[in-house]
């Protein structure tokens, strides 16, 4: 079986977000970068994969040379290679079709993204990947088994979970519950003594256009002080949810 | 030309973010003289789209088939979208509609653009406002395609009503092959999911225990709230993956968020702040969400909440 994981490079979740140029940049001076956490939860399912049936498992990111540190971690938690397309996106589709030009090249019988990247939030990258690729797409995917040819995966739903079943080749999008938290890998010193071995390829990006291009960045508006209320006067914070709020 | 929304329901029933999908196409139809398109599956009170001003309804009868099937319900919006020159589409943030919406982009070689809050600050191109950084930031997008699909953040438009007549269409778009069969839902039904719901209890590790979670449910029914939790509720296992909110867990957008016995990691913060009135009940008065709230009460979570919720019923009865 061969599976690749798509990997995102996103700031820490702890970060404080700035922007730079005239809000016209994200300022990435001082952030700590980290594999997005739904990958991550993704390619830790593939590394089960690879110890469970001798899967292969490749991960790709589109980027420049800064997501080079990331992809080495995803070879020292067990990723047999890597790949980074040499490119800076600028939109969720311009991700979606590099990573087409790569499935065209090579056939994987799984192909693992983040359910969204906590970066940009777009959420987009799975489906339009398994449109352009024509294959079928599982997002929000919470579980996933397979047994040779049959795959039964489940999806998050509003409220409640969906079984459904499927074959091989298919596009999942990775969340937590595909794995646990605690089951996420730590890279060793042997792992991270492999990784430096281990592929890394880069590859020149496509001719794609994105769809999209970000015009500006806003940071929210400060807001006031917390209203306290006295712990002995709820009626107090019902009143003010009631008649000042306006949500009771 | 028309702007085509995809309206979501449950058993036959448009569902408020469905509602809110026409409300917001509907302003955009109007601001750019077209008629509102809407697409729904099964539909059967469909007169209740008429309050919202829809103009035309494709409602698609899929055979018996109930789940929601991404192949077959792309396809049919792909194909309305076509036919009726629609220049923009709109569906929800909900599960289906963030699955949905992508794949409908593509398909019609339109850009996609998601999280968005908020009608459009211009047309040509299109702009919209939307989250990034999980709520930690906005930003302006320009579509670069003629043809744009938006998925709408929850609760950010609302409804507004206009009341007007549908033309009813019927028809179903069956697709070739179906390589994804849904076996099985289950759904929790006595209570509202944390994407539906208008006022969201949420409880974290100062409730000290998994067993103590009746002050949340308690609390939850008489609001009619959904339940949500903290990352570390859930990693500890009290509380199912589903209930956490977070950066890496679910977004909430609700109309009123109360925070019990949670500290306000930054990442649990980000996923909230799309919440509008959020109010935080914790026994630390240096815990970090005072500085998110809006409303706080520096209280033992064990004798504020049970008073809270037998307040609150009282006033409902």
């Amino acid at each position: 079986m061969n599976i690749l994981v798509c990997i995102s490079n996103v700031p820490d979740t702890t970060s404080k977000i700035n922007f730079k140029e005239e809000n016209t940049a994200f300022e990435s001076q001082g952030v700590q970068f980290i594999i997005n956490p739904n990958d991550e939860f993704g390619l830790t399912r593939a590394v089960w994969f690879q110890q469970k049936v001798g899967a292969k498992v490749t991960v790709v990111t589109v980027g420049d040379v800064s997501c080079e540190p990331i992809l080495r971690k995803c070879l020292a938690i067990g990723a047999d290679q890597a790949l980074r397309v040499d490119l800076q996106p600028q939109d969720g589709f311009e991700v979606a079709a590099q990573l087409a030009a790569v499935c065209k090249k090579e056939s994987y019988d799984l192909i693992i993204t983040g359910r969204e990247s906590i970066d940009y939030n777009g959420g987009m990258v799975g489906g339009m990947l398994a449109t352009l690729l024509d294959m079928p797409y599982v997002a929000n995917c919470i579980q996933m088994d397979i047994a040779s040819d049959e795959v039964s995966v489940q999806r998050e739903i509003d409220g409640g979970k969906e079984s459904l079943s499927a074959a091989l080749p298919l596009i999942i999008g990775a969340q937590k519950g595909l794995v646990e938290e605690k089951d996420l890998i730590i890279p060793n010193m042997r792992g991270i003594m492999q990784a430096r071995q281990k592929p890394l390829e880069v590859l020149p990006p496509e001719a794609a256009a994105p769809a999209s291009k970000v015009q500006v960045f806003e940071k929210p508006a400060e807001k006031g002080p917390v209203k306290l209320v006295d712990a002995e006067d709820i009626d107090g914070l019902i009143d003010l949810l009631e008649n000042e709020a306006k949500v009771l | 030309m028309a702007v085509v929304v995809y309206v979501e329901s449950e058993n036959g029933t448009p569902k408020k973010t469905g509602l809110e999908v026409a409300s917001y196409g509907r302003a955009i139809a109007d601001a750019q003289g077209v008629s509102l398109v809407a697409v729904g599956f099964n539909l059967m009170d469909h007169e209740r789209l008429n309050a919202f001003g829809v103009d035309k309804l494709y409602n698609i009868d899929t055979q018996g088939a109930i789940y929601f099937d991404v192949e077959r319900y792309s396809e049919a919006l792909a194909q309305v979208a076509t036919k009726e020159s629609a220049s923009l589409m709109v569906v929800s943030s909900s599960a289906d509609g963030r699955y949905i919406g992508p794949i409908v982009a593509v398909k019609t070689d339109a850009a996609y653009l998601s999280n968005v809050v908020g009608l459009p600050s211009q047309y040509e191109p299109l702009q919209v406002k939307r989250t990034c950084f999980t709520n930690k930031a906005f930003n302006e997008t320009q579509s670069t395609k003629e043809r744009v699909v938006l998925s709408l953040s929850s609760n950010s438009y609302g409804l507004h009503e206009k009341p007007g007549t549908a033309e009813v269409l019927s028809g179903d778009y069956p697709v070739s092959s179906n390589s994804l069969k849904v076996e099985s839902v289950e759904k929790v039904t006595d209570k509202v999911s944390i994407a539906d719901a208008d006022i969201v209890v949420s409880g974290g590790r100062g409730l000290k225990g998994p067993e103590n979670w009746h002050l949340i449910e308690d609390l939850a029914d008489v609001l009619g709230a959904a339940t949500a939790c903290s990352k570390p509720v859930s990693d500890m296992g009290w509380r199912s993956h589903s209930e956490h909110v977070g950066q890496t867990g679910k977004p909430v957008a609700s109309n009123l968020y109360i925070a019990i016995g949670v500290s306000g990691a930054i990442q649990h913060l980000a996923g909230i702040n799309a919440s509008k009135v959020k109010v935080v009940i914790n026994s630390d008065p240096e815990a970090p969400f005072f500085k998110a709230a809006d409303y706080g009460i520096v209280g033992d979570a064990f004798e504020v909440v049970p008073v809270l919720t037998e307040k609150l019923k009282a006033r409902m009865q």
